[in-house]
């Protein structure tokens, strides 16, 4: 075998490895939130977060009933027609006003698991957010979801990694994540 | 603190449930150098299965751990 075969061979090596590489699955978690209960946003960011401390970069897809999760309580914004100001009125504005997928009563079952949470030190959603974006968990919101219910950019939180995007965007990142989750 | 087993750093994780235990000791291990011993005291049951498994990810040791009452001790040295 001649040096210049094996020249060869090793270039196609080299090529082979570099494609095997883009192949290969990062160490990273990426999830849809779906859901805008309480109950379901909460082990999405103990999900999130622990996902950060095992090594793992984190990216949370939100999309229908979560979009409003995400609204900032505190910024109004104007000229939304009819069914935006409806979507907007009916949904949760924002973590505070999110509530239990089961056993809400008419929200008292909310209170009592809040006011169970803080008595057992488990983090309020409001904290769990802080702690994402303090990790460098992203976040990223459907453009659609948002269109759709007539939510826009300006009355969203402010949060570090904030992205507004499409399917594609959260499929890029999915499909080389070890970990994909819909909750 | 364990009699043969040099501490750098403790941190008091007491009454804190998941996932702040692990999300403490994945930060906190990078407070010490590598080759040092933090001390984690909690008292979440879940973490006895949570600190080791976010050891063997992460790839660093956990030398010794302790259980008395309700306080579990892990003395975990920094690999990476």
């Amino acid at each position: 075998m001649d040096v210049r075969n094996i020249e060869n061979q090793f270039t196609e090596f080299k090529s082979q490895l570099s494609a095997l590489e883009k192949k290969t699955p990062e160490d990273k978690l990426s999830m849809v939130v779906f859901s805008g209960d309480l109950d379901k946003i909460i082990a999405a960011f103990v999900i999130a977060t622990g996902a950060v401390a095992m090594g793992l970069d984190a990216v949370m897809f939100f999309t229908f009933w979560g979009t409003p999760v995400l609204r900032n309580a505190k910024k109004n914004v104007g000229g939304k027609d009819t069914f935006g100001k409806m979507f907007g009125a009916m949904l949760p504005k924002g973590m505070g006003q999110v509530k239990l997928s089961k056993m809400n009563m008419g929200g008292m079952g909310t209170a009592m698991m809040k006011s169970l949470m803080k008595k057992k030190n488990v983090a309020s959603l409001e904290e769990f957010l802080a702690m994402a974006e303090d990790l460098g968990v992203r976040i990223f919101i459907c453009e659609m979801s948002m269109d759709l219910m007539g939510f826009k950019r300006e009355e969203m939180i402010d949060y570090k990694n904030l992205t507004f995007c499409g399917v594609a965007k959260f499929l890029e990142e999915a499909a080389n994540s070890k970990v994909q989750l819909f909750i | 603190m364990s009699d043969d087993i040099k501490v750098d750093k403790v941190f008091d994780l007491k009454g804190l449930p998941c996932p702040m235990p692990v999300v403490k000791v994945s930060k906190g291990i990078k407070e010490v150098e590598i080759g040092q011993v933090i001390e984690a005291q909690s008292t979440d049951p879940g973490s006895l299965t949570d600190i080791p498994a976010w050891a063997r990810t992460s790839g660093n040791e956990i030398l010794k751990t302790e259980q008395d009452d309700d306080v579990i001790k892990f003395y975990i040295k920094r690999n990476t």
